[in-house]
């Protein structure tokens, strides 16, 4: 199973383009901050730009956290969610080590599905999907 | 989000209070331009000074904005200090997504505060902080605090003045986000005299999206055509600084105060110097994969035993003109640190640029000197002109307070009008000959972005006089279209009329999509009737005398030409802007 990285942040531009696909093609939304990834400067736009999205934790806190199913252990690190069985709690986000979970007004949890879609619109290559540590071909996968 | 009218909030600055107005009118003023002069008509006033606590700072964006690439700049509209009228900036940064996502069409802010204060709105959230303590502080010392006093980072976008705002310099910008600007026509004077130091505009609204695959395929379909073509490769990589060498070439880039249009030392800050030397990294407008934002760097010795700081500094071919071959200052660096310096007063750098020019040539023929200046002003003297900056900045005398509002202004009282290099306001940097200066000179926002006179001329090396009125008539409309969708300029070889119809009616704007032209039209007049309606008389307008004695890629200037061009064209000005009745 293949996860989202952002190896690359250094070439990050600011565009937002990774966050506007997520919202568009995974979540039928137009958004900059309801998708799996989102863009932010660290203090101020002259100190480049950090992605903040799942790193896909094995076993994966969030979904630990959650008291519903709704967010399960996903093969190679990083969750599956069943949107259905969310009760908005917001347990997800808060148990989260890098806040990549965002919570919309409504308390609907968005978080990376590690499907890539976010990728081939970054213009600089910041972000790959790529085989989860461990996971790899080198570990005997193919 | 997609409607039939226009959500727009009103702030008071007086009462401390706002409204969220339903404005009515998406087909017939799609928006950006089109909508913020439809909202000068309701909440400005033609008949009161600039400064009137009545006056509205409108920012506006379009139907389109966020939905499609470069859709990614915002609309200011004001009456403005340089010369009273209505008049309009453009600029991007996040400003035109955190509307959107603030769910705001526009944003009006009207009255007057008793005391320095922070907009700060959002789609759930209105604002109004005090800010006396950032009062005095320069743009980037400002942005420190401000993006501490509102969280967000990453989708909030925060626009702020610096010391020249406050003194209602009619020079004084705007800066968006650090690296971008409201830059023409004193918007920074416009919040200035309204007392507010800072907006912040939090976007944290989402909106669904027309169901079925076609708005995503035709998103794609876009993106691929913007970060493939040859076009956006020439924003994208030297930027429009490739300009320098290629204008020097064309004899078109004017140099001390347009004295020459061309000269060797170009070499030391062409385009190509400015990437292989100072160029940092890239940085792009939000929703814009182009990333034309070219960032250099500063670096100061400030102490022995190698004691250094550094700033960034965004670099673009305007920039460099009015702070490099303008000013005789011919190294990449020594021009990053005079703009460092335009950056960290509030100014706009190009009329700051172009009004020092003529101070070093009325310096250099004795109708000023350092009683007036501070220090000798010489072509090519970086330091002193970075001094310079900070004073003119500062309005700190009689004669900067007079530079401020103008070089035409100060030569009122000192004399060198004749080589005041003024085209409505401080030129831009295209010496191609007549009919870029007369599209200057009268155009709407007296910006090279009006029309593409500058590039028209380069291709048409004759003279006729109406074929060239034509051409300038004629190519309005299309630009005024794309900025009431607020696009990036950059774009227009992308975004053409068909592309346009077929985005604006994927999303839901049909009425829109089937009317372009017709909008194009009457916005166009819109705007000049509301020009016009302030107090702009374009029979007025007069071209100094420095700009007939330019010897361009056409040769020589036609003074009698030019005379005869201004004529025709003030002429049909006065027609697109006739008044008509209300329909």
């Amino acid at each position: 199973m293949k996860i989202l990285t952002a190896p690359r942040m250094e070439r990050c531009i600011g565009c937002h383009s990774c966050a506007l696909a997520c919202a568009r093609l995974v979540h039928g939304l137009l958004s900059w901050n309801a998708s799996g990834i989102r863009i932010r400067s660290s203090g101020g736009v002259t100190t480049g730009f950090e992605a903040c999205h799942c790193l896909a934790c094995d076993p994966p806190p969030c979904a630990l956290a959650c008291p519903t199913g709704s967010f399960s252990p996903r093969k190679g690190g990083g969750v599956k969610v069943k949107p259905e069985l969310c009760i908005r709690c917001g347990e997800c986000a808060g148990a989260c080590p890098v806040d990549a979970i965002f919570l919309d007004e409504t308390g609907r949890p968005f978080v990376c599905i590690h499907c890539g879609r976010c990728a081939g619109f970054c213009p600089h290559g910041c972000l790959e999907l790529a085989e989860a540590p461990g996971n790899g071909p080198e570990e005997g996968e193919s | 989000m997609i409607r039939d009218h226009f959500r727009v909030m009103v702030v008071d600055l007086g009462q401390g209070r706002a409204r969220v107005e339903r404005v009515e009118g998406r087909d017939r003023y799609a928006g950006g331009s089109g909508l913020a002069a439809l909202l000068f008509g309701l909440y400005g006033r033609a008949d009161r000074p600039w400064d009137d606590p009545d006056q509205p700072f409108i920012l506006a964006i379009g139907p389109l904005t966020g939905y499609f690439p470069l859709m990614s700049k915002t609309v200011a509209a004001f009456k403005s200090p340089y010369h009273d009228q209505y008049a309009e900036s453009h600029a991007g940064g996040r400003s035109a997504l955190a509307m959107r996502f603030a769910d705001l069409d526009a944003l009006v802010l009207v009255g007057r505060s008793d005391r320095p204060c922070c907009v700060s709105v959002g789609a759930r959230h209105m604002e109004i902080m005090d800010a006396h303590f950032l009062w005095g502080k320069d743009v980037l010392v400002s942005g420190k605090y401000l993006r501490r006093m509102f969280p967000g980072s990453g989708n909030r976008s925060i626009l702020r003045i610096g010391p020249a705002g406050e003194r209602r310099s009619a020079m004084a910008c705007v800066n968006v986000d650090t690296f971008r600007h409201f830059g023409r026509l004193g918007a920074g004077a416009v919040l200035g005299a309204k007392k507010v130091k800072a907006v912040a505009i939090g976007g944290d609204a989402a909106f669904d999206l027309p169901p079925g695959k076609e708005y995503a395929k035709l998103f794609k379909e876009i993106y691929t055509q913007l970060t493939n073509t040859h076009m956006m490769g020439k924003y994208h990589s030297l930027g429009t600084a490739g300009n320098m060498a290629a204008l020097n070439t064309a004899k078109a880039l004017p140099w001390r105060n347009l004295q020459q249009t061309s000269d060797p030392a170009i070499e030391g800050i062409s385009g190509e110097r400015f990437a292989d030397q100072t160029l940092l990294r890239n940085a792009a407008c939000a929703g814009c994969p182009v990333g034309c934002i070219h960032v250099g760097f500063v670096r100061e010795k400030f102490m022995t035993d190698n004691q250094y700081l550094y700033r960034q500094v965004p670099y673009d071919y305007e920039p460099i003109f009015s702070t490099g071959s303008m000013l005789g200052v011919t190294n990449a660096f020594d021009v990053l640190k005079i703009m460092d310096s335009v950056e960290r007063m509030g100014l706009d750098v190009m009329s700051a640029g172009v009004a020092l020019a003529w101070a070093a040539e009325a310096s250099e023929k004795g109708l000023i000197g350092p009683d007036q200046t501070g220090e000798a002003l010489r072509f090519g003297d970086a330091e002193a002109f970075r001094r310079a900056v900070e004073r003119l900045g500062r309005a700190e005398n009689d004669f900067y307070a007079r530079l401020a509002q103008g070089a035409l202004v100060a030569a009122e009282e000192y004399g060198g009008r004749d080589f005041a290099c003024v085209l409505g306001q401080e030129m831009a940097g295209y010496a191609t000959g007549e009919v870029f200066f007369v599209a200057e000179a009268l155009g709407f926002r007296h910006s090279h972005l009006d029309t593409s006179a500058y590039s028209f001329e380069q291709k048409h090396l004759d003279r006729d006089l109406e074929r060239d009125v034509a051409f300038l008539v004629s190519n309005e409309p299309e630009r005024v279209f794309l900025n009431c969708m607020v696009a990036c300029l950059f774009s227009r070889g992308v975004y053409k009329d068909e592309l346009l119809a077929e985005a604006l009616r994927c999303v839901g704007y049909k009425g829109l999509a089937e009317n372009m032209g017709r909008v194009a039209e009457d916005m166009r007049r819109l705007r000049w009737r509301t020009r016009l309606r302030t107090g702009y008389d374009p029979e007025e307008a007069r071209i100094p005398k420095r700009f007939s004695e330019v010897v361009s890629a056409k040769g020589p200037v036609d003074a009698g030409y030019m005379e005869r061009l201004r004529r025709a064209y003030a002429e049909a000005i006065r027609e697109l802007g006739r008044e008509e009745p209300e329909q």
